[in-house]
C-alpha cells in the first residue's frame, strides 16, 4: 500500500491534539505525518501559561514530548518554520531549506498578539503575552522594575496582570474600551469584576486609549494617555487581542477573510481541498474560534475526514468559566442579551460581590446566557440548560438564587439527554458515558482512563460523579465503598465512629459495628486510625494482632524473611560521627547498605532476632526510628537551601528540620513523603511529594498531593508566599483532614482527584475554614505530635517487647534457609538456584 | 500417608503459653523444622500450628503473618505476597496447588505441646 502524507504545519495545542487522535486510529498506519514546529519545543499548554510563574516549568506544561512523537512515528521538525506552500505540486518549502510533498496540509499555524500601532510600541521593554519564550523576557524585565502596565482588558489581558503581580510588579490594566472583558461580560459583571481586581491591588483604567509610548530618563517608560493623563511603567505588556496567523496561506493564494483568517467549511476545508486549517487561524462562519475546545473540535472532525469518515464542523460553544486572579468567572452564550426577544433575570450581592444574569427567552422557557462574577457555583447547570435547550423550571430565577434552605433545583444527571456534552475538553457526551459504565467501567476512574472525560480543565467532575453513579445505579450496580466484609462502612466512617465512641481496641469497635473476626484489611487499617486518634504504642497489647508484619517489627520484610532498618535521617542532614555509627552498624551486622532516594541511609539483611541489637546501638547514638515500615510520615527531602547555595533563598533544611519532627510518627492511611526546596531551582523535587514546600523571597509555596511512582502526580499549588506559621498551620489541617477523610490505602493523589471539589474545596475547608474544623484539626494534630515516641526506643527498653523478636521461641538457633551471597563487595539473598547449589554440592 | 504419620508422632513440648503472643503468631524450631504457633484465645479451638515455610515466597515468614478470618473460616495472611492460607488445613486459598502441613497442637498446663511426624 502506497501511503498518504500528512503534512502538519504548526505544533500549538490544536495541532498537538490533531496529531494526537490521529495517533490513536487504527488508520495511523495508512499516512506518513509530518510535523513543522516553528519554536524550539512541541506544544505546551498555552491555556495555563500563567502557571510558569507560579513555579511550573516548560516540561510541567509540555503536551507534545519529543520521545512520544517518536514512538507515534511522526517525523518532527523542531526550530524549522514552514515558509512557502507550492499548491500546484503539493509541496511544502520550509526556512531550513527542506522541501517536502504532501497529500494533506494541516494548517495549525494560530495566531499572534496584535499589538496596536501606538508609537513607541517597538521599544524593547514592550511585550506580548504569547510563549514560553514571551513569558521568560517579561521575567528578566521585572526583576528591576516597579511597574507593570498591561494594555488589553479582555481574558489574556487579566491573566498577564496577575503574572505581572506575582513576579512583584505593581500592575496596571489599560482597557480601551469602558469594562473589562467586554467580550464575555455584561456591564454589571464588568463592573463588579473590576472591583473586585482592584481589591486585589490592580488598577484599572477603563476607556483609556494610549496615544504614545517613550523613555524617559532612568530608562522608565512614559505612557501619555488621550486627555493629558500619563502612566511611568517599568515594562508594558501588550495583550489587544489576537489575529490569526495566515501569511503563509495568503502567499500561497488560499481564500482569506476580509479581515484576515483562513476560510474555512463545515469540513475545516480551505479553498484547496487538499489543505486544512484547523484552529486560530481558521475562520469560520466569518469567525475566528480563540478558545482551545473549538480548536480541538476542529481537530477531530479533520481526524475522523482523513480516516473516511463522516464529521463536521459546525461552530462551537464560547461559553467559559475560569479564575482570573482568584475571581471566579463565567460567561455562558449571548451573554449580553443581544438576541430579538431577550429577558434577564439579575441577583447582585454587594455584601458578598457576587453578580448573575441570566438571559432567557422572553417567556422564560429557554436559556441564551448567563454572565456570573464571584461565584461560579450555578455554571454547570446552567450550561446544560443552553447547551441542550432544555425547558428551564416554572421559576428559573431559583437557578441563580442563594438556596435559603438548601433547596436549590440542580440538575439531575437523568434529566439530561445522552447527547447532553459532559465534558466539553474532550468532546464527552452523557450517552459515551454511559456506553464506558455499561462495558464494564464501574467507578468514576476508569470511566476516566476510559473516556478521558473529567481529564481536561476537570470542571465536569461533579456532574461526570453524578452521571456516573446514576448509571451505576440503574443498572443495579451496588456502589460498595465498605471497608472489607467485617465492615459495612468506608474507612471515613470507621475513623468518624472512633472518634466520636472514644473506641481504644478493636475488639471493641468489632463488636459494635463490625461483624465476624477482622482481616488483614480492617485490622491494619484500625490499627492506623487508633495510631492517628490515640497514638499509643502499636505494640500495646490490643493492638499486637492487627498490625502488617512491617509494624510489628518496626522494618520492612524483604524478599528472604529478613529485614531493612532505615533510621531517621531528618531533611538529610548527618554528622560525620553518626554516619561513622551507621558503617559501623552495617560492618558489624553485614547489612547491605544503599542510599534511598528520600535522602537516608537503608541498611539490608538483618535477621529477625538482630534488629533489637541494631537499635539499641542505633539509639545510643542518638537515632530515631524512620518509620519506613509504617503507613505514616517517611521522609522530609531538602536541598541544601541559603545557607550554602548561592541560588537559596530560605534555609530549606531548618524548615524540613521542622516540618519532620513535627510529622514524624503520625500514622495514616498511606503513606507520606514531603520536600522542601530553598529556591524555585526545586532541587529538593517538591511537586513530586504529597507535601511540597518550595521558598521564596517572601516566605513558602505550599504544593499538595504530588506522587511518585507507578501513578506520578504533579503536586498542585495549594498557596503562595506563606509565613512559617501560617505554612505549619496549613499543612497541619491538610494532613489531619486528609487523615481522616481519606480512603484505605489512598494516597493523597488520589484522595484529592476523589474529593468532591477538589483542590478548591480543600483551599475552602483549609484557608477559609468553611467546615469549622480547623481548630478541631489542628488540636488533634497537636496531640500527636505532643505524644510522639520512638517505637524503637519503647520497644528495647521493655523486655517483653524485646521477647517477640525471637526467630524461634524454644531455641536460640538461627534460621538456616536464609542463605546470603556476595556482589560488588556485599551482601545479597541467594536466588533459588544458588541455593540449590550451594546446599547440594555437586 | 499422614494418618500413618500421626499414629507415629508422640506430643512434644515446645514452649510456654507466655512465649506466645495472642492473636499473633510465633515461630518454633521443632527436629529441624520451623513449625508457626497461632494463639487466638477468643476462638476454639484456641491454637494452631502451621508449617512456618511460604512456598510461594520462598521464605520462612508464615508465624508473622496476620490472621484474618475469610468467609467464616480463620485464615494466616502471608506478609510477603498476601496469600490466605486456611489455619485448620493449610488450603491456600488463592492457588488450590499449594497447601501447607498443619499438626495437631495443644496446652497442657502452661505447656504448649505439638505433634510432629520425625
Amino acid at each position: 500500500m502506497v501511503k498518504q502524507k500528512i503534512v502538519v504545519i504548526g505544533n500549538g495545542m490544536v495541532g498537538h491534539h490533531f496529531l494526537e487522535q490521529l495517533a490513536n486510529r487504527p488508520e495511523r498506519a495508512m499516512f506518513d505525518v509530518l510535523v513543522f514546529c516553528a519554536e524550539p519545543r512541541p506544544a505546551y499548554d498555552r491555556v495555563h501559561l500563567s502557571e510558569y510563574f507560579g513555579g511550573r516549568t516548560a516540561d510541567d506544561l509540555a503536551m507534545g514530548k519529543v520521545e512520544q512523537y517518536r514512538e507515534w512515528g511522526y517525523d518532527l521538525r523542531l526550530n524549522d518554520t514552514a515558509v512557502s506552500i507550492d499548491r500546484e505540486n503539493k509541496i511544502v518549502t520550509s526556512a531550513s531549506g527542506a522541501s517536502e510533498a504532501y497529500d494533506h496540509l494541516i494548517l495549525a499555524t494560530g495566531s499572534y498578539p496584535f499589538v496596536p500601532p501606538i508609537p513607541g510600541h517597538e521599544h524593547e521593554k514592550c511585550f506580548v503575552y504569547r510563549t514560553l519564550e514571551d513569558l521568560d523576557k517579561i521575567q528578566a524585565a521585572a526583576k528591576n522594575g516597579k511597574v507593570g502596565v498591561v494594555v488589553g482588558g479582555g481574558l489574556l489581558g487579566l491573566e498577564a496582570a496577575n503574572a505581572l503581580k506575582q513576579l512583584g510588579l505593581e500592575a496596571h490594566v489599560v482597557e480601551f474600551a469602558p469594562g473589562l472583558m467586554s467580550v464575555q461580560l455584561d456591564e454589571g459583571g464588568s463592573k463588579l469584576l473590576r472591583e473586585k481586581i482592584e481589591e486585589l491591588g490592580v488598577t484599572v483604567h477603563t476607556s483609556t486609549a494610549t496615544e504614545l509610548i517613550e523613555e524617559v530618563d532612568g530608562g522608565r517608560l512614559r505612557m501619555q494617555f488621550k486627555g493629558d493623563e500619563e502612566l511611568i511603567a517599568d515594562l508594558i505588556v501588550f495583550s489587544a487581542g489576537i489575529r490569526p496567523e495566515d501569511n503563509l496561506a495568503r502567499s500561497a493564494g488560499i481564500t482569506l477573510g476580509e479581515r484576515g483568517g483562513i476560510v474555512i467549511d463545515n469540513h475545516c476545508r480551505t479553498s484547496d481541498k487538499n489543505i486544512f486549517a484547523i484552529g486560530e487561524c481558521a475562520l469560520f462562519d466569518n469567525r475566528i474560534f480563540g478558545l482551545v475546545a473549538p480548536g480541538y473540535s476542529m481537530a477531530r472532525t479533520t481526524v475522523s475526514l482523513l480516516c473516511g469518515e463522516a464529521a463536521e464542523f459546525n461552530g462551537a460553544d464560547m461559553s467559559t468559566k475560569l479564575k482570573l486572579l482568584g475571581v471566579e468567572v463565567g460567561s455562558i452564550g449571548d451573554a449580553h442579551g443581544r438576541t430579538e426577544g431577550s429577558a434577564a433575570i439579575t441577583f447582585v450581592d454587594e455584601q458578598t460581590g457576587v453578580y448573575k444574569r441570566m438571559i432567557t427567552d422572553r417567556a422564560g422557557k429557554k436559556l441564551r446566557g448567563a454572565v456570573l462574577v464571584g461565584d461560579t457555583g450555578d455554571y454547570d447547570t446552567l450550561l446544560q440548560y443552553h447547551l441542550n435547550d432544555m425547558d428551564l423550571p416554572e421559576h428559573p430565577e431559583q437557578l441563580i438564587l442563594p438556596a435559603l434552605d438548601g433547596a436549590k433545583p440542580t440538575l439531575g444527571a437523568g434529566a439530561l439527554p445522552d447527547t447532553a456534552t459532559i465534558c466539553s475538553c474532550h468532546n464527552v457526551s452523557k450517552g459515551d458515558i454511559i456506553g464506558a459504565v455499561q462495558g464494564g467501567c464501574c467507578s468514576v476512574g476508569e470511566v476516566k482512563d476510559c473516556t478521558k472525560a473529567g481529564t481536561g480543565c476537570g470542571g465536569c467532575s461533579a456532574l461526570l460523579k453524578n452521571v456516573v453513579d446514576a448509571e451505576l445505579a440503574a443498572l443495579g450496580v451496588e456502589v460498595n465503598n465498605d471497608l472489607c466484609p467485617h465492615f459495612p462502612y468506608t474507612r471515613q466512617q470507621i475513623f468518624h465512629m472512633v472518634q466520636v465512641e472514644e473506641i481504644k481496641t478493636f475488639d471493641e469497635l468489632l463488636h459494635k459495628h463490625g461483624r465476624g473476626k477482622g482481616c488483614e484489611i480492617c485490622k491494619p487499617t484500625a490499627g492506623s486510625i487508633f495510631a492517628s486518634l490515640w497514638n499509643e504504642h502499636i505494640h500495646k497489647k490490643p493492638h499486637v494482632g492487627l498490625q502488617d508484619t512491617n509494624d510489628t517489627f518496626m522494618a520492612n520484610m524483604q524478599k528472604n524473611g529478613t529485614y531493612s532498618v532505615v533510621p531517621r535521617i531528618a531533611g538529610g542532614e548527618i554528622t560525620p560521627d553518626k554516619l561513622i555509627v551507621l558503617g559501623q552498624v552495617a560492618k558489624k551486622y553485614d547489612l547491605y547498605t544503599k542510599i534511598t532516594g528520600g535522602q537516608r541511609i537503608d541498611l539490608f539483611g538483618a535477621r529477625l532476632e538482630e534488629l533489637p541489637e541494631i537499635w539499641r546501638e542505633l539509639t545510643d547514638a542518638g537515632f530515631e526510628t524512620g518509620h519506613a515500615y509504617g503507613k505514616s510520615l517517611r521522609t522530609v527531602k531538602s536541598c541544601v537551601g541559603s545557607t550554602w547555595c548561592r541560588y537559596g533563598v530560605q534555609d530549606s533544611v531548618g524548615m524540613a528540620l521542622t516540618v519532620e519532627n513535627r510529622y514524624k510518627g503520625l500514622r495514616s492511611p498511606h503513606k507520606i513523603k514531603m520536600a522542601v526546596s530553598g529556591c524555585t531551582r526545586e532541587c529538593a523535587e517538591a511537586q513530586s511529594k504529597d507535601i511540597g514546600v518550595i521558598a521564596t523571597e517572601k516566605g513558602w509555596n505550599l504544593y499538595v498531593c504530588g506522587n511518585g511512582g507507578m501513578r506520578p502526580r504533579h503536586a498542585d499549588l495549594f498557596a503562595t508566599d506563606l509565613d512559617d506559621v501560617t505554612l505549619i498551620k496549613y499543612i497541619d489541617r491538610i494532613l489531619m483532614f486528609y487523615v481522616r477523610t481519606a480512603d484505605k490505602l489512598q494516597r493523597t493523589s488520589v484522595w484529592l482527584e476523589n474529593l468532591e471539589g477538589g483542590l478548591d474545596y480543600l483551599r475552602e475547608v483549609v484557608i477559609e475554614d468553611s467546615l469549622g474544623l480547623a481548630e478541631e484539626l489542628e488540636r488533634q494534630m497537636g496531640n500527636v505530635v505532643g505524644t510522639y515516641q520512638c517505637e524503637w526506643k519503647t520497644a528495647i527498653n521493655d523486655p517483653e517487647m524485646v521477647k517477640r523478636f525471637r526467630q524461634f521461641v524454644n531455641t536460640d538457633a538461627k534460621d538456616e534457609k536464609i542463605v546470603f551471597v556476595e556482589e560488588r563487595e556485599q551482601r545479597r539473598p541467594a536466588t533459588r538456584e544458588e541455593i540449590v547449589k550451594i546446599c547440594e554440592p555437586a | 500417608m499422614s494418618e500413618v504419620a500421626i499414629t507415629r508422632a508422640e506430643w512434644l513440648h515446645v514452649c510456654k503459653r507466655s512465649d506466645l503472643v495472642a492473636d499473633s503468631g510465633v515461630c518454633a524450631l521443632v527436629g529441624g523444622r520451623q513449625i508457626a504457633l497461632f494463639f487466638l484465645p477468643d476462638q476454639e479451638p484456641q491454637l494452631y500450628a502451621i508449617d512456618n515455610w511460604d512456598p510461594i515466597a520462598d521464605a520462612g515468614v508464615i508465624g508473622r503473618g496476620i490472621v484474618a478470618e475469610i468467609d467464616g473460616e480463620l485464615t494466616v495472611a502471608s506478609p510477603l505476597y498476601k496469600q490466605h492460607y486456611r489455619l485448620s488445613d493449610g488450603q491456600c486459598l488463592e492457588k488450590p496447588e499449594y497447601k501447607l502441613e498443619v499438626f495437631p497442637v495443644a496446652f497442657e498446663g502452661d505447656d504448649v505441646l505439638i505433634q510432629v511426624d520425625q
